[in-house]
């Protein structure tokens, strides 16, 4: 790259797209305050309808997609904003691993129909929530329920200058052990999953005293049954266990597996 | 000058009263310096700033195990009845997160501008033995053949207020790795509680001409035979209270030669890959350097933080993962503490403080690994057999 004046004047068009989600993630984009004055002057946002009502037609440059896949219908949608994008990257537990909806897929989609709708026929939906990456090719992923704003914009900043994002994949534990937090694992008896979670949210929970739990997914190189039977040992039954796994992130293979190895019998 | 304030040299010793020590606080602040050391905050006894000596864990203690640390009042009101906890005072010397530079884009090119280190100097107050000795494993890291920059200014203009210690934890072995828990040098202050029998009251020793200066501030009178036996009593017991202990006869050796011990597979089974043992350790300096660029693209920083052989982005080479497997994860950062680290900077890498069988999630004791290891192979099949 150079900072030759006479290039292209044109800023990169970003979209953010929301599929099966509750709008947080890409609310943190709103939420970047202090940098959204510089997030506008460096990109040109093209679609984002929960900031504007003007829509632009592909192609973008970036995407940014939340939410995760449950019906057919976004099943192809995602496809098309596939090949209308030249980098797309996910954002949240939805996008990346299923969402709290992907607890549909421990159980018979029928069955919540009818507990949930008063009328389930008018309900057109998938057996399944999945994550994006399930569909189309995914650049990148931002983890969290919901994201984290200093990842985004760390990953924005990233993807004007053309390099990779800083956003590491290990654990929780190393965010607490750098902003100081005593262990609440440790000191206070408290179940914690930081120990198996993907760092990233600056390890908030611990620092007010609760224990992680999850929400930014498996780190890279989980060994969760020691942790588990740690945590057996605090007085964690393991039908409470499962469902510390099976929140935000129940469909990612490394928390699945965890809570499977359980035994426990299925959300219940 | 007033009375009992005399000029003091290298070696000398007197005795503080515990109701002169607030005396130590408004040495070291007169002297411009930023105090920091031991004080309870979340359940356990951390390392933060401290105004006087309210601040300080009075009558407070801390019980440790293997993966559990609790903290419990006293019967007394110690100011230093208690053993390491979760921090170390790299988090001063060698901090988490630290900006190395800044860059400034200009015209066609961009202008790099190194962080000042221009903080108030450090008074560490409260400094026990194997943290002396960690400080000391870390000079040898910082300020060897390339030195730091950030490291040394604030190396350099940091006191060292020792502290020997009067009792030991379950997971401290110091006297193993010959340590503690008495302060032999290292220290500008070193600081003995004596909580009886007489009054309470702290044997100070003149360890440098900074602490010489310090002490000649203070209303110290003399130090009595009876004040040197007890000091010499003290230590002596927490000696022989040791809650671990680590044989290092040919410890290098036990480490470079069994790189394929079946010993390795079985902690791994129980590695969390969680990297607290490392963040927790006072001596592990592994950090990493990443770039930061503004939105506009006018400006990019470099920042570094702590990181950890127990990362699988951080045995990243070339894009490949080089240590993949947790059991090499592990058997990298022990043979390293213990092993290579003689080699790399010709003392150990362990201190035995004890801390990363403390902070361990899941209890991993270092020293029950090392005895497996030193074990004959065969005298114990190991438990589940060998997956």
């Amino acid at each position: 790259m150079s900072g030759n004046s006479e290039m292209s004047p044109r800023r990169p068009r970003l979209a953010v797209w929301k599929l099966a989600s509750c709008d947080g993630c890409q609310l943190t984009l709103l939420d970047c305050e202090d940098e959204l004055l510089a997030v506008a002057g460096a990109v040109d946002i093209a679609y984002f309808r929960e900031a504007t009502s003007a829509a632009v037609d592909g192609p973008y440059d970036l995407s940014l997609v939340e939410g995760s896949i449950t019906t057919a219908a976004d099943a192809r949608r995602i496809r098309e904003v596939r090949a209308a994008t030249t980098t797309l990257v996910t954002i949240g537990a939805c996008a990346t691993a299923g969402g709290v909806q992907a607890l549909r897929n421990l159980g018979d989609i029928d069955d919540f129909k009818k507990a949930v709708y008063a009328r389930p026929e008018f309900i057109s939906t998938l057996a399944t929530s999945t994550p994006i990456r399930d569909h189309v090719p995914v650049d990148f992923e931002l983890r969290g329920c919901p994201i984290s704003k200093r990842q985004l914009l760390e990953t924005l900043s990233a993807f004007l200058a053309r390099r990779t994002p800083n956003v590491p994949t290990e654990s929780v534990c190393l965010e607490c052990k750098r902003r100081g937090n005593v262990c609440v694992l440790v000191a206070h008896g408290t179940p914690c999953l930081g120990p198996v979670t993907q760092a990233g949210c600056g390890a908030i929970c611990p620092a007010f005293h609760r224990g992680c739990y999850g929400c930014f997914g498996p780190q890279d190189t989980v060994n969760a049954p020691p942790l588990l039977t740690e945590l057996q040992q605090l007085g964690l039954s393991p039908p409470q266990l499962e469902r510390l796994l099976r929140t935000f992130n129940a469909e990612a293979p490394a928390f699945r597996a965890a809570a499977e190895s359980l035994g426990a019998g299925g959300e219940k | 000058m007033p009375e009992g304030i005399s000029r003091q040299g290298v070696g000398d010793t007197g005795i503080l009263s515990r109701n002169d020590f607030p005396s130590l606080f408004s040495a070291l602040k007169g002297r411009g310096y930023r105090v920091v050391g031991p004080t309870v905050r979340d359940g356990a006894i951390v390392y933060g700033d401290l105004e006087g000596d309210a601040d300080l864990p009075v009558g407070w203690t801390d019980r440790q195990e293997a993966g559990r640390y609790r903290l419990e009042r006293r019967g007394d009101d110690a100011l230093f009845g208690y053993n390491v906890g979760p921090h170390s005072w790299k988090k001063y010397l060698f901090p988490p997160h630290e900006r190395l530079w800044t860059a400034h884009r200009k015209e066609e090119s961009f202008e790099v501008t190194i962080e000042p280190n221009e903080a108030p100097p450090f008074a560490f107050l409260g400094v026990r033995a194997c943290e002396v000795a960690a400080i000391e494993v870390q000079d040898r890291v910082f300020l060897g053949k390339y030195p730091d920059p950030g490291y040394r200014a604030r190396r350099g203009r940091s006191l060292v207020i020792g502290v020997a210690c009067g009792q030991a934890g379950a997971t401290c072995f110091c006297t193993s790795m010959g340590t503690g828990p008495g302060l032999s040098e290292g220290y500008d202050l070193g600081i003995t509680e004596i909580l009886s029998p007489g009054p309470h009251r702290f044997l100070v020793r003149v360890g440098s001409p900074r602490g010489a200066e310090l002490a000649s501030d203070l209303p110290l009178t003399p130090a009595v035979t009876a004040d040197h036996g007890r000091g010499k009593e003290i230590i002596e017991r927490t000696a022989a209270s040791m809650g671990r202990s680590m044989t290092t006869d040919g410890l290098r050796e036990l480490m470079v030669d069994n790189l394929a011990h079946p010993r390795w597979e079985i902690v791994a089974r129980r590695c969390l890959s969680c990297a607290n043992c490392t963040l927790a350790c006072p001596t592990c300096f592994c950090s990493t350097n990443e770039e930061m660029t503004a939105l506009d693209a006018t400006s990019a920083e470099r920042w570094r933080r702590w990181d950890s052989c127990f990362n699988l982005g951080f045995t990243e080479l070339h894009s490949a993962k080089v240590r993949s497997s947790g059991m090499s994860r592990y058997r990298q950062w022990l043979t390293h503490k213990l092993g290579t680290w003689h080699d790399q900077f010709g003392v150990s890498g362990c201190v035995g403080c004890g801390r990363c069988i403390t902070w361990c999630p899941v209890g991993i004791d270092l020293t029950e690994e090392v005895a497996a290891i030193r074990e004959p192979q065969g005298a114990r099949p190991p438990p589940g057999g060998l997956a």
